[in-house]
């Protein structure tokens, strides 16, 4: 069910300032692809285009395609608010909903686009849950806050909501930056259980992380600041941090600037 | 796979990119329905402020037509005469005097209590007293006015006649003969203790944004607590201070009932503020209302305008300083 | 300013000569017999003198003591600390005051009696009487109020920080800060000029509700809206992230979210139009008898029969002011203790 991403040409605003410039790729089915590059390269704003979540920031702009095998998000017609139930989104910093149970966070996107019977929910939390790793944790309190969990719980919590409405494509914008490094390792060995069902794309900072989960990795690069960020290269994991072929890439990984 | 991005084919001139205006999102009928009803809301208040305005200004009108004295200058109320005449004269000192004896009294004390609050008072006893102001700000004005006029009147007699004994030489401390002190004097006092909770508050509420290292700042300096104080909590607070006072000021002018009990009925301009008498717009219109004619009542429509346009003067200035200070504390936040 | 701390004059740094901890209080006492004693012997009868001159003293004390003692920068620092307990007590007293004789005079008249009838064929020097016609009048009142503002408010607060953007989000925010400031009377008037003198309906519940409305209106946006801007911006992209739609995200998550807070402050608005007397005199009227309807013919309220209790001046009236003073009094700090204990209980779960 996972599905193929296919951009071209994108190119994102903030009103009229340029975020990210003409970017082409192709993320496969079933794996992971990790964006790295320096703070302001608009990997980030590049992510969020690709459920639409950009457009949420007042200002934001996207001009070009991203083909979801052959729909494309930004044609006329498609509602973003379904372009948002098939690809779905964690982010930064752990986010459950406060006023809800753990029970009712996984069960959220279910309920809130629709109603379901009570037997058919229980299903589907369970199976999130166990999907997200944190089954064991919590089976015992689905009905404590959510916010009562730790950050690496409350994380994988918020993966357990995400792909509880399953969604064919995961976006997780930096999802350990905010953990502890065991939460993080938690994190990185569910993403490599996760990639057996969905397109994960990834944002980090920590290219270790980017080596470690990612089959393909995209390098982002801003000539200066103010200018528009832009994709250098894209390749096998592998690759980039062996052999990249482009000098800057090069430079960033081994630290030379960045 | 290991082709880089950049050589992908590039696509083809041809392909539509969509020019920005067809990125026509589909809106949901939920969405629009509700964004539609918060929108309506928000009209419906702009609506109701300018039925407000427009509505009083035609009464006003109404009876400013047939208004024989000049409404400004007039110093009497008497638009059940032949000719009418009325003016609010009267009231507008009454409103000033009484306002500004208020803003004395109670501008420094509340931003002495919101000091004693924030930075005085032993920490167990600050939280339930910021609670307590905060529940004092809440008493009807009606209670304020049947306590001022039956327990702060009587107890502000000795005061009253030690003022005039005293200062009695300064012209405004000079009371004739013994009457009650349902004075302005008396009124601006009673107004005072009313604005205090709502001044302190604001109040408090600034200092306690004061960033911390400012503070620690001057202590590391070796400053004492007043000079930390000065240097870093009220340059900080200034604005913050200015516009709970303008706060108080609106509600001090339009405050009603808390004058109608305590002010004796009685409409004169006089200098000496110990004397009974005097009047404010909004006393005035809640006194005379009963009694009224279709054309008096229109005429209190007409003062009431009035007392309208200057509050409105008043919180548009408290809201412009408040609008700098946001910028200013952005900027250090 | 001198910002040394090691003045030279003094030989050990850090231990210089200090008042002990004791002195404030020695000298408030001393001040405050001082001060007694001064006007009694001029004959001064007014208390309020007594407290005026014995805070005076203390503040010149403090700073006469405190400067011989410990030097002039310490001095000004006491002056600063006796000025601002000064402050405090000055305000307290007449507060204390308002309280203590709003409870005891109350105290004396409220009971179920007075609760439960109405001013029906009671004379101004008859004792007895009642505020339940009052209390009745106050109640459908205020939720009438409460029933036209309460969504209106709450509705463009929400335009205010989940759409509004531009010129009519602009011009809707500086406008509710003004409306804030219409003082109550003026509400009245406009009530009273549109719906009375051009309409031609007559004085009512109603009419006094509606401009309570207008008064509870600001006070509820503004509470509202600090409360919606709490809310963390990244709850409303989880949930549109998970593609719920905005208005669906908006009920769903930001507004049961941040519900205790807008119930708060939608309480406080309530407990600050409850008291409201001047509206309510021009549009409500007063009434000694029992009406039940609110869309027709005078009603009274608290607030009025406070005044109007007042405005008679015999014995048994003022008492009974006192009486209904003390019960709306009662009403309006029952609501602002649920109010505040709902934005306690009801705040996000943290879990524990």
């Amino acid at each position: 069910m996972a599905k193929r991403i296919d951009v071209s040409g994108l190119t994102a605003y903030y009103s009229t300032f340029k975020a990210i410039e003409d970017i082409s790729m192709t993320v496969e089915p079933r794996s992971v692809t990790a964006f790295i590059g320096p703070s302001g390269c608009g990997k980030s704003t590049f992510l969020r285009t690709l459920n639409r979540m950009h457009e949420v920031t007042p200002g934001g702009r996207v001009e070009g395609k991203v083909m979801l095998d052959d729909e494309n998000l930004y044609g006329s017609g498609v509602d973003p608010v379904t372009v948002r139930r098939e690809v779905g989104m964690v982010f930064q910093r752990p986010n459950p909903f406060p006023t809800m149970s753990i029970f009712d966070n996984v069960a959220a996107g279910l309920r809130l686009n629709g109603s379901y019977k009570k037997s058919e929910l229980n299903d589907v939390v369970e199976k999130s849950l166990r999907g997200a790793n944190l089954w064991d944790e919590v089976k015992d309190r689905l009905n404590r806050p959510g916010s009562g969990l730790s950050g690496g719980q409350q994380q994988r919590l918020c993966i357990a909501r995400a792909i509880a409405v399953e969604p064919k494509v995961l976006l997780m914008d930096e999802p350990c930056s905010a953990l502890d490094p065991i939460s993080t390792l938690a994190i990185e060995d569910l993403i490599g259980e996760l990639k057996e069902h969905f397109t994960i794309v990834i944002v980090t900072h920590n290219m270790q992380q980017a080596a470690r989960v990612s089959d393909r990795t995209a390098f982002f690069n801003l000539a200066a600041v103010g200018q528009p960020g832009k994709l250098i290269e894209i390749d096998d994991t592998e690759r980039i941090f062996s052999n990249p072929s482009v000098q800057a890439t090069e430079d960033y990984i081994s630290g030379r600037f960045g | 796979m290991n082709t880089t991005a950049t050589q992908t084919p590039p696509p083809p001139p041809t392909d539509r990119i969509e020019p920005k205006s067809s990125q026509k999102t589909v809106v949901r009928p939920g969405d629009r329905i509700f964004s539609g009803l918060s929108k309506g809301s928000g009209i419906t208040l702009l609506v109701i402020m300018a039925a407000i305005a427009a509505f009083l200004t035609y009464r006003a009108a109404l009876a400013l037509s047939e208004n024989k004295a000049n409404f400004l200058t007039y110093e009497d109320w008497l638009p059940q005469n032949t000719p009418p005449m009325f003016g609010i004269a009267t009231l507008a000192f009454g409103t000033v005097v009484s306002s500004v004896i208020a803003m004395v009294l109670a501008v420094p004390v509340a931003i002495g209590i919101a000091l004693f609050i924030s930075h005085y008072a032993p920490r167990k006893l600050a939280a339930p007293l910021a609670y307590l102001v905060d529940l004092l700000a809440a008493v009807p004005s009606i209670v304020y006015g049947l306590w001022g006029a039956l327990i702060l009147v009587p107890h502000l007699d000795g005061l009253n006649k030690w003022l005039d004994a005293y200062l009695g030489w300064t012209y405004i401390f000079d009371k004739a003969g013994t009457g009650p002190a349902r004075s302005l004097f008396t009124v601006g006092i009673l107004l005072a203790i009313m604005i205090l909770p709502i001044i302190t508050n604001v109040t408090r509420e600034v200092f306690l944004q004061v960033p911390r290292m400012h503070e620690e700042a001057a202590l590391a300096l070796g400053a004492t607590r007043w000079e930390t104080i000065r240097m870093s909590v009220l340059p900080f607070a200034r604005s913050g201070i200015i516009s709970a006072s303008m706060l108080g000021l609106g509600r001090a002018l339009g405050e009603t009932m808390a004058v109608a009990t305590v002010l004796s009925p009685n409409f004169i301009i006089s200098g000496h503020l110990l004397d009974p008498g005097g009047g404010t717009f909004a006393q005035n219109i809640a006194s005379k209302f009963k009694e009224a004619t279709p054309l008096g009542q229109d005429a209190l429509i007409a003062s009431g305008l009035v007392l309208f346009v200057i509050t409105l003067l008043v919180n548009g200035a408290a809201r412009y300083i408040i609008g700098r200070r946001k910028e200013y504390s952005g900027a250090n936040a | 300013m001198s910002q040394t701390t090691v003045t030279p004059n003094r030989s050990p740094v850090f231990s210089s000569s200090r008042l002990p901890r004791w002195a404030p209080a020695v000298i408030a006492v001393a001040s405050l017999a001082l001060s007694i004693g001064i006007s009694l012997v001029a004959g001064w009868e007014s208390k309020v003198q007594w407290g005026l001159i014995a805070a005076l003293l203390f503040v010149i004390g403090s700073y006469a003591v405190t400067a011989r003692i410990e030097g002039r920068r310490q001095a000004k620092d006491r002056v600063a600390t006796s000025l601002v307990w000064v402050c405090f007590l000055l305000a307290v007293v007449p507060l204390l005051s308002l309280a203590w004789t709003t409870i005891s005079n109350g105290a004396q008249v409220v009971d179920g009696y007075f609760l439960s009838h109405s001013m029906n064929g009671v004379l101004n020097s008859d004792p007895g009487g009642g505020v339940y016609h009052a209390l009745l009048g106050t109640i459908e009142q205020v939720l009438i109020a409460t029933v036209i503002a309460a969504p209106i408010g709450l509705l463009t607060a929400v335009y205010l920080v989940e759409y509004g953007k531009g010129k009519l989000a602009r011009a809707v925010t500086f406008f509710v800060d003004v409306m804030t400031g219409i003082p109550s009377i003026v509400a009245g008037l406009f009530v009273l000029s549109f719906w009375i003198l051009i309409l031609g309906f007559s004085f009512s519940g109603f009419a006094g509700a509606m401009a309570l409305a207008i008064l509870m209106m600001p006070v509820v946006v503004r509470s509202t809206e600090e409360m919606l801007k709490l809310v963390p911006n990244e709850l409303r992209e989880a949930s549109l992230a998970l593609g719920v739609p905005k208005w669906k995200t908006i009920t769903k998550i930001v507004i049961p979210t941040a519900i205790g807070g807008i119930t708060t402050g939608v309480m406080l608005a309530v407990a600050r139009i409850t008291g409201e007397t001047a509206p309510v005199l021009l549009l409500v009227f007063g009434s000694k008898i029992i009406n039940g309807n609110p869309f027709e013919g005078a009603q009274s309220s608290l607030p009025l029969y406070v005044y109007q209790e007042y405005g008679i001046g015999t014995e048994q009236s003022i008492d009974r002011a006192w009486g209904a003073a003390l019960t709306l009094i009662a009403f309006v700090m029952i609501l602002n203790l649920v109010a505040r204990g709902i934005a306690r209980w009801k705040a996000p779960k943290t879990g524990r």
